[in-house]
């Protein structure tokens, strides 16, 4: 029973929150009037919560006890990092465009921003709330009071930082927006909560990777909140590879708004992490919207990571289609949870969902749950799971034929995955995952015979 | 070149060749034939070094060494090849992937150079193209949507381009329309020469008018029941199994 507030319970740490308590205020750039209470009654709508625990039913098969016993450093003073150590484009290194952010916060000297598009601005949230944008108020303000977890509001509590990227009307932006997000260990463990917006305009066109990094060894707390408002037949696309340290807790939730005939395309690449959840939450408001929500994770060791998607069909001829696919290992586990819901006037909808894993070792699990509420009569709806080991034919063709055990593994588990990608038709991820399984067998500690 | 002597393999606990005796030397092609069940594709997958096939007795001499103490990419590096009685699936793998791959780990286990994109790319056009094989086939994930004749072809194709010193063909023949088994056939012979060897498993004698062989085998009851010439095929042809089966009882 981790009851984590109050703070002052017997079970919990009681220095975990007090540096959360003390709010952000220290942030560099100046907060409009309407943030301070705002933030104020996110505060009390933590505090009245607590941590997510295992009770709520969308936090059955995952566990955050662990934050408790942690004592966090809420506000990092601004870490050291060399623009040498950063990892490389995700997407290759011919074109640079990449804002860096280093515990949370955006550092324009490690950050390369060429010139965009017109109107396209690509910024801070610090900045582009010290000079009052009003796109960017405005969606905030709405966001910001939503209801929708413990872990939101405590991102709420704390608006500072994150990224900003607004596309406006008719423009595409052709250069994949690369955003680099930096943990770095400290003394304590730093926690941050970084707020992210994009906001792509009527028919404009925009692609975004997200790369998360740990540059230390030790653990910190990652919660990441990122609102995406797609107007009418923008197509967003919107590629993460979370590939952060061994030791950190890391969250995210995605919270997307599609207008008529929008197109949204998810692909989550989790590779690290101790404990991970990557959540998205997808409405479809415009007829004819269309979101397509694919993930691929390589896990082992204790990892446990948390795929949960929840997508609503609010408008007819609206589609979502879903594919996740994983890899487990050593001691790991990995949730997936899909809940599609189509309301009564949402006709002519699909929506599947498809979790598959392969199990690599026999103490590895994985749990699925899949949710339909349809309230429409009109519908095609479908959801599925699978689990099971790699496939031992295929794997002595491979070696009939001379390829090493090793390697056919790889090919194998490469092919497995690739699926995932090839759905969402973003090419330019192929080589950043063959690479990653390639280093992740590598270095898989081998099965005893 | 190959030696098989006394060969006993169980699979699940359940004995299926029970004394296998065969030899075949250098540049020799042998057809093995034999009613359903009796231990044909056990005994290929024995060679080739199949998971789940335990050898209780009895040795096996590839080229002079110990073919059973070997990892199938071993033996495969050693220069056996299996083409399978059916032919495996492999989703998301492309054939030109898995052709490379096969190709480079042979080259890499046996010390030599791989070859480059561009070599690999011409090499494996110009055999493809030898066995009316498209381009789009080699493109297409490995067998998957492959109809029964152009899975067979395909194993045809690998074993052109891996060139190995002694092929196991298990019922290549079987499911091939008589156009592509004269295609199939004309591959195989292409590859014939002194120092190749080949066990062609079959359940007829017109791909023995194609692949004419030095002997015949009758594997019946996990045996070898009978050897002779290739007019033995014909005779089987003829007879049935029944007498040749009654004899291994
Ligand atoms: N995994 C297994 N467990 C139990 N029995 C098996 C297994 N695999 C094969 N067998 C049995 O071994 C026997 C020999 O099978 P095998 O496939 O070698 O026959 P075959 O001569 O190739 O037949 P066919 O001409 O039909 O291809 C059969 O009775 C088969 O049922
Ligand atoms: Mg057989």
């Amino acid at each position: 029973m981790a009851t984590l507030v109050p703070i002052d319970g017997p079970a919990a740490n009681p220095d975990w929150l007090s540096g959360w308590r003390a709010g952000p205020g220290n942030g560099t750039a100046a907060a409009p009037d309407w943030l301070p209470p705002v933030r104020a009654e996110a505060a009390g709508r933590f505090a009245a919560r607590g941590l997510p625990n295992r009770r709520i039913e969308d936090w059955r098969y995952t566990n955050l006890a662990q934050l408790t016993g942690l004592e966090l450093d809420w506000a990092p003073a601004p870490a050291e990092v060399a623009k040498e150590s950063l990892p490389a484009l995700v997407f290759g290194r011919e074109a640079d465009c990449r804002l860096v952010l280093v515990n949370g916060q955006v550092r324009p000297a490690l950050s390369a921003v060429p010139a965009l598009p017109e109107g396209t601005i690509l910024t801070s949230l610090a900045e582009a709330l010290a000079t009052g944008h009003p796109g960017v108020a405005d969606l905030l303000r709405e966001r910001v009071t939503v209801d929708d977890g413990a872990l939101k509001a405590l991102n709420d509590s704390w608006l500072e930082d994150g990224y900003v990227l607004i596309v406006p009307e008719d423009v595409t932006v052709d250069l994949p927006i690369e955003i680099l997000s930096v943990g770095t260990g400290g003394a304590l463990p730093p926690a941050y909560q970084p707020r992210n917006l994009i906001i792509a305009g009527a028919r404009s066109r925009v692609t975004v990777v997200e790369h998360h990094v740990g540059l230390c060894i030790g653990g910190y707390f990652a919660n990441v909140v990122t609102d995406v408002a797609a107007g009418p037949e923008a197509i967003v696309r919107h590629c993460k590879v979370q590939d952060e340290s061994k030791e950190a807790i890391h969250v995210a939730l995605l919270d997307a708004t599609l207008g008529r005939d929008a197109m949204f395309d998810s692909f989550c690449f989790t590779l690290g992490g101790r404990i991970s959840r990557n959540e998205l939450r997808v409405s479809l408001d415009g007829p004819g919207a269309h979101c397509r929500l694919n993930g691929a994770y390589l896990v082992g060791g204790h990892q446990h990571c948390d795929h949960t998607t929840a997508v609503d069909h609010a408008a007819p001829e609206t589609h979502s289609d879903q594919l996740y696919k994983g890899v487990l290992d050593g001691r790991a586990r990995a949730v997936f949870q899909g809940k599609v819901v189509v309301r009564q006037d949402a006709q002519q909808v699909e929506g599947h969902q498809m979790s598959r894993a392969l199990l690599l070792s026999e103490t590895s699990e994985v749990n699925t749950k899949p949710e339909l509420f349809i309230h429409a009569d009109d519908v095609q709806c479908s959801h599925g799971a699978t689990a099971g080991d790699l496939d031992a034919e295929a794997l002595f063709y491979l070696r009939s034929r001379g390829v090493p055990e090793g390697q056919a593994r790889q090919l194998l588990v490469e092919a497995f995955l690739n699926e995932a990608i090839d759905a969402v038709a973003l090419a330019g991820m192929r080589l950043p995952l063959e690479q990653n399984v390639a280093r992740w067998m590598g270095e898989r500690p081998q099965p005893t015979p | 070149m190959l030696e098989i002597k006394n060969l006993h393999a169980s699979v699940g606990g359940k004995p299926i060749l029970n004394g296998v005796d065969l030899a075949v030397a250098p540049g020799e092609v042998h057809a093995v034939m034999g009613p359903n069940g009796s231990g044909k594709s056990t005994l290929s997958y024995v060679l080739s070094g199949r998971d789940g096939y335990e050898v209780s007795d009895g040795s096996v001499l590839f080229k002079g060494g110990n073919l059973l103490d070997l990892d199938p990419e071993e033996r495969a590096a050693a220069g056996l090849f299996l083409a399978f009685q059916y032919p495996v699936e492999i989703p998301g793998v492309t054939n030109m992937t898995f052709l490379k791959h096969a190709l480079n780990g042979l080259k890499v286990q046996r010390g030599e150079e791989e070859l480059d994109a561009m070599q690999f790319l011409k090499l494996v056009r110009q055999k493809a193209k030898a066995l009316g094989m498209s381009d789009d086939m080699l493109k297409r994930a490995v067998n998957v949507g492959f109809s029964g004749g152009e899975k067979k072809r395909n194993e045809i194709l690998q074993m052109a381009v891996l060139e190995p010193a002694f092929a196991v063909l298990d019922e290549t023949d079987s499911g091939l329309d008589i156009d592509a088994l004269k295609i199939v056939a004309d591959g195989v012979n292409a590859l014939r020469g002194p120092a190749r060897s080949m066990l062609v498993i079959t359940h007829y004698q017109r791909l023995l008018d194609y692949i004419v062989p030095d002997r015949v085998h009758v594997l019946a009851g996990g045996r070898i029941v009978t050897s002779g010439g290739k007019e033995l095929a014909l005779q089987l042809e003829d007879e049935g199994y029944g007498a040749f089966a009654a004899r291994a009882a």
